[in-house]
């Protein structure tokens, strides 16, 4: 067989390119980390259009990273396509941009076959919610290892400006010029609908909370799924006014926190709580009921119908939209229920290619002299 | 009563009933039987696509064809000369196929009025004289069987359901089979149940019994062992040899495999087989769909595994952008095609050449992969070990074309010593490549024209990849005119650069001025047509395609050394249609899309007239 040689030394010159180095040796074995959001930063030219909610995003992401103590080399990103699939160039760490839809099959290969990986999938509303809505209600229900950020900005970016499976019903775009007819998906009850083990919410413009959820999502054993609202102010502005500007969000904004009566308004007006006879959670005035009344979260509830009741509280106009981390339950990954048969059948091999002759001679075999 | 004994060189018999009626099992232990025997042996099963169809009906027939001889033999040969039917629907649908003289062995109380009218005969075949052309045995075989078994504690059912092995022990004692590997077979498989065991013994022995004191079987006959290799064998299915192949490939590469598949038929199989050896390191994924399937195993290719994803042609179709992106990453991976019967659902479990044009042309884009068919059920091993030497040395995907003839037919197969299986082991990029410490993902080695496959996890080396065009050399996306250019044209000379072995040509006394050229599973019913016509003395020259991407360079000088070629193909003409278009040779398409495989027989008198009119 031909010669390989995966690692050539270089055969021409290169031209001089201004790539990022610094950093360069972090991680390395029995040097301590000490990196910072810079060392996440990759030489490539950021090409959102400015203003894009990407970017803040991406700075979130970036800042947040050093706090994992993870070298470099291990983390993975692995995107589809679309606005937020881009991502991963602009990652100092290895990255995979595929194809339309597809990033939770192929980051769910990479994920069983390389524990030692942290794998983090971005992702899109169109991307995750219609062309790879298969991929990843299957990564969910399996419980691969993967944090999946799903950037909504409930329209199509990169193709300039179609709705989305997330686009309120009679959104008027370039192809549904007289209002679309398809109801949108919720992400978070769809995710929750696949049993998601870590399923939240969050804000691109709101970093401490991004990072918090980022923080909470990292340290989850199984799929995290975490829906990031991402303004695109090109072709669908202003989409999350009403949780971000300050006159509106406090009434709007629900933020969930373990183990706290879920309350909101400027002064904690407003309530969760769940009526008698009803089905799910519906929002009160705090004054107008008793304190015990007032639903206290906790995200580690086993059945997802909780969480699903909060994921039904948003109306039409986005008032009433939880965020944080609607579950958080411990059940075991796909990746860690694959690697244990696989690991414990190749413990007791101890040179595989006598067992693998011992293997072709098994059975009805017969000699010839 | 003693019987005459006679001999014979080869036999063909075709054991024939319901779905339900376990003659794939049947026909595997007489297979296994005769193995031990030392008989070459061809085997064709023949399968229909609903699990249950109703019983008793023409679709609902299952049957298996088992060649054996004491020579070499290539097929499972062209028509059985014992039929054994378990119901009129098996005698119906399988009668066409029998020459006048073979044997037939009617199962007879299946023949009763209701199962004459389900499948359309108006008198029963066994009295009104139609199969006069054929010796017919009548035989009770379920009442002898279940009266056999009368003072066996078991349901009347289950005493029913053994008198497929009371066919075995009477077609065991009729070919002086050696039964002792059946009786072993009966002892596992029923492990759980003793009292099965008891009775299918029972019901086998009963069958033996049979027919040494029956006068209707007046004759036993031997069929010698046939002149093989020393060695040590075993027989084999393609699609299992194809799992052990790709075991083999992990092994001798000393990589983790990782194969991401969806079940679809003929090549479920492989996915079964495989999903048994995690123990060498091999993960077996069942996907939610074709696309994730390769989709995993792409990913896992990126980790570092030997990726692997198994389908059919309706798979292939799907996976064809991810294929396209693996072009693009330049990583190794392994997509086995086990072909059916097409276009659409086609018919799943017949055969047909049908996807060789896919496979080459069948992405969006410039897209080229290495493309190789194995020629027979144990070729299925080489050609996954081939596949993966391609796909690690390269750094390509590499399209496997198998089909349900050969995934499905079996062969007896000399095991081959594990260390003399190609040395597979790769280097993973380890240190930067760059000058000043950067790391050029698009770097190629000069020779082989592969980039570094580095894995995630290596220090120094992290790197962006992806499915848009990238610049030389440094990986980065690009819309430069001139680079795009170079890439594609550097993506086409990567494919043309595979070292492949030349290709062999079967001309024994050189003097043919025909060559038949042929791809994949139709080398066996081509090499014994040739071998028919040389018998003969009319000259005729062989040869064979493995690796259809590139090809072999020798093809060109080849194919313009003889006067005339032919392609005999199970599609209609796309090796012909290539090899006219890149050659510029005026190739005889010879085509036949019945969902079977060619008989000797029509390619021997197809090629005759050829031969006789150069
Ligand atoms: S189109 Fe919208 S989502 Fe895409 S980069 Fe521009 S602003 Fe961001």
């Amino acid at each position: 067989m031909s010669e390989i040689q995966g690692a050539s030394p270089p055969e021409r010159p290169r031209t001089a390119r201004n790539r990022t180095s610094s950093g360069a040796d972090s991680g390395r074995q029995g040097v301590a980390l000490t990196l910072t959001a810079k060392d996440f930063k990759s030489d490539q030219e950021v090409r959102w259009c400015p203003g894009c909610g990407d970017y803040a995003i991406l700075a979130a992401v970036q800042s947040f990273m050093p706090e994992l103590g993870i070298p470099r080399e291990r983390i993975v990103f692995v995107s589809g396509i679309g606005c937020s699939s881009r991502f991963p160039y602009y990652m100092n760490t290895y990255g995979l941009h595929s194809i339309h839809g597809r990033a939770p099959a192929i980051a769910t290969g990479l994920s069983v076959s390389r524990p030692d990986l942290q794998v983090w999938v971005v992702t899109g509303d169109g991307d995750a919610l219609s062309i790879g809505g298969n991929h990843l209600i299957h990564a969910l229900r399996r419980n691969v290892n993967l944090k999946i950020l799903l950037f909504n900005n409930r329209i199509y970016g990169l193709t300039k400006g179609q709705y989305s499976p997330t686009s309120e019903l009679g959104k008027v775009t370039k192809s549904t010029p007289a209002g679309s007819a398809d109801s949108p998906f919720n992400p978070i009850s769809l995710a929750l609908g696949a049993e998601a083990s870590f399923v939240a919410r969050t804000i691109d413009s709101d970093r401490k909370h991004l990072q918090g959820v980022l923080r909470s999502a990292a340290n989850h054993q199984g799929s995290a799924f975490v829906e990031i609202y991402q303004n695109c102010n090109i072709f669908n502005d202003g989409a999350f006014d009403l949780l971000k500007e300050p006159d509106t969000r406090d009434a709007a904004l629900i933020r969930l926190e373990h183990g706290s009566p879920i309350t909101f308004g400027t002064d904690g007006e407003f309530c969760v709580v769940h009526p008698p006879g009803g089905f799910g959670l519906e929002v009160r005035e705090t004054a107008s009921v008793s304190p015990t009344e007032i639903v206290v979260h906790d995200e580690t509830v086993t059945e997802p119908a909780y969480a699903f009741a909060l994921s039904r509280l948003p109306a039409l106009d986005l008032s009433h939209t939880p965020v944080g981390v609607f579950r958080k339950v411990s059940r075991p990954s796909y990746d860690a229920l694959v690697r244990t048969q696989v690991q414990e059948a190749a413990a007791k091999v101890t040179d595989p290619e006598r067992e693998f002759a011992s293997l072709l001679s098994s059975g009805d075999t017969w000699t010839i002299i | 009563m003693t019987k005459k004994v006679q001999q014979l060189d080869r036999v063909v018999i075709r054991f024939a009933g319901d779905s339900g009626d376990g003659m794939q099992l049947t026909g595997d232990r007489f297979t296994s039987e005769t193995a031990q025997l030392g008989n070459d042996i061809s085997t064709l099963p023949n399968f229909p696509a609903e699990i249950r169809a109703p019983a008793g009906t023409l679709p609902g027939v299952s049957s298996f064809q088992v060649h054996f001889a004491d020579f070499d033999i290539l097929t499972p040969g062209d028509a059985p000369n014992v039929l054994v039917a378990m119901n009129p629907a098996a005698l119906k649908a399988n009668l066409a196929d029998l020459p006048g003289g073979a044997d037939i062995i009617v199962n007879t109380d299946e023949f009763t009025k209701r199962n004459l009218v389900k499948v359309g005969y108006d008198a029963n075949p066994l009295e009104d004289g139609s199969l006069d052309r054929w010796v017919v045995h009548p035989v009770g075989l379920t009442s002898m069987t279940v009266g056999a078994l009368a003072d066996h504690d078991i349901s009347k059912k289950d005493a029913e359901r053994a008198k497929n092995m009371f066919a075995l022990g009477l077609l065991s004692w009729m070919y002086s089979r050696p039964y002792a590997s059946t009786i072993t077979f009966l002892e596992r498989k029923f492990a759980a149940r003793p009292e099965l065991v008891a009775a299918n013994i029972a019901a086998f022995k009963a069958g033996w019994n049979f027919g040494e004191t029956t006068e209707d079987f007046g004759v036993r006959y031997e069929v010698k062992p046939a002149k093989m290799s020393p060695g040590n064998y075993r027989n084999i299915t393609g699609n299992v040899a194809l799992a052990l192949g790709l075991v083999a490939a992990g092994v001798r590469a000393k990589l983790p495999v990782f194969l991401g598949a969806y079940p679809i038929t003929p090549a479920s199989d492989i996915l079964h087989e495989l999903s048994k050896h995690k123990r060498f390191n091999v993960t077996t994924m069942q996907a939610e769909d074709e696309i994730a399937a390769i989709g995993a195993a792409l990913g896992a290719a990126y980790g570092g595994a030997l990726g692997v994803t198994t389908t059919s042609g309706p798979g292939i179709a799907l996976k064809g952008e991810t294929i396209s992106l693996a072009i693009a990453l330049e990583l190794p991976l392994l997509i086995v095609d086990v072909q059916r019967a097409g276009p659409s659902t086609g018919m799943p479990t017949k055969t047909e050449q049908a996807d060789l044009n896919m496979a080459l042309f069948g992405r969006h884009g410039e897209a080229p992969a290495a493309v190789i068919a194995p020629c027979s059920p144990s070729d299925c091993f080489y050609a996954a070990i081939e596949a993966a030497r391609i796909a690690l040395t390269y750094r390509t995907p590499v399209l496997l074309l198998s089909d349900g003839y050969i995934a499905n037919g079996s062969e007896p197969w000399l095991l081959p010593d594990v260390s003399d299986l190609p040395d597979l082991r790769v280097e993973f990029a380890a240190t930067p490549n760059g000058e000043d410490g950067t790391f050029l993902p698009y770097l190629r080695d000069p020779h082989t024209l592969a980039r570094p496959w580095a894995v995630p996890g290596t220090p120094g080396l992290e790197h962006r990849i992806g499915g848009l065009e990238k610049a030389d050399r440094t990986g980065d996306i690009s819309y430069d005119p001139a680079n795009h250019d170079f890439m594609v044209r550097t993506r086409a000379a990567r494919i043309e650069a595979i070292e492949v072995p030349d290709i062999e040509v079967d001309d024994p006394d050189g003097a043919a001025s025909v060559l038949v050229l042929g791809w994949g599973s139709t080398y066996g019913p081509i090499g014994a047509a040739c071998r028919a016509l040389r018998q003969r003395g009319l000259p005729v020259a062989q040869a064979h395609l493995r690796h259809l991407n590139p090809m072999p360079k020798n093809l060109e000088s080849v194919l313009k050394r003889y006067g005339r070629v032919v392609i005999p193909e199970m599609n209609l003409g796309q090796l012909a249609h290539v090899i006219r278009g890149r050659y510029l040779v005026d190739a005889i398409p010879y085509n036949q899309v019945r969902g079977l495989p060619f008989t000797a027989a029509e390619l021997e008198s197809m090629l005759e007239d050829v031969v006789k009119n150069v």
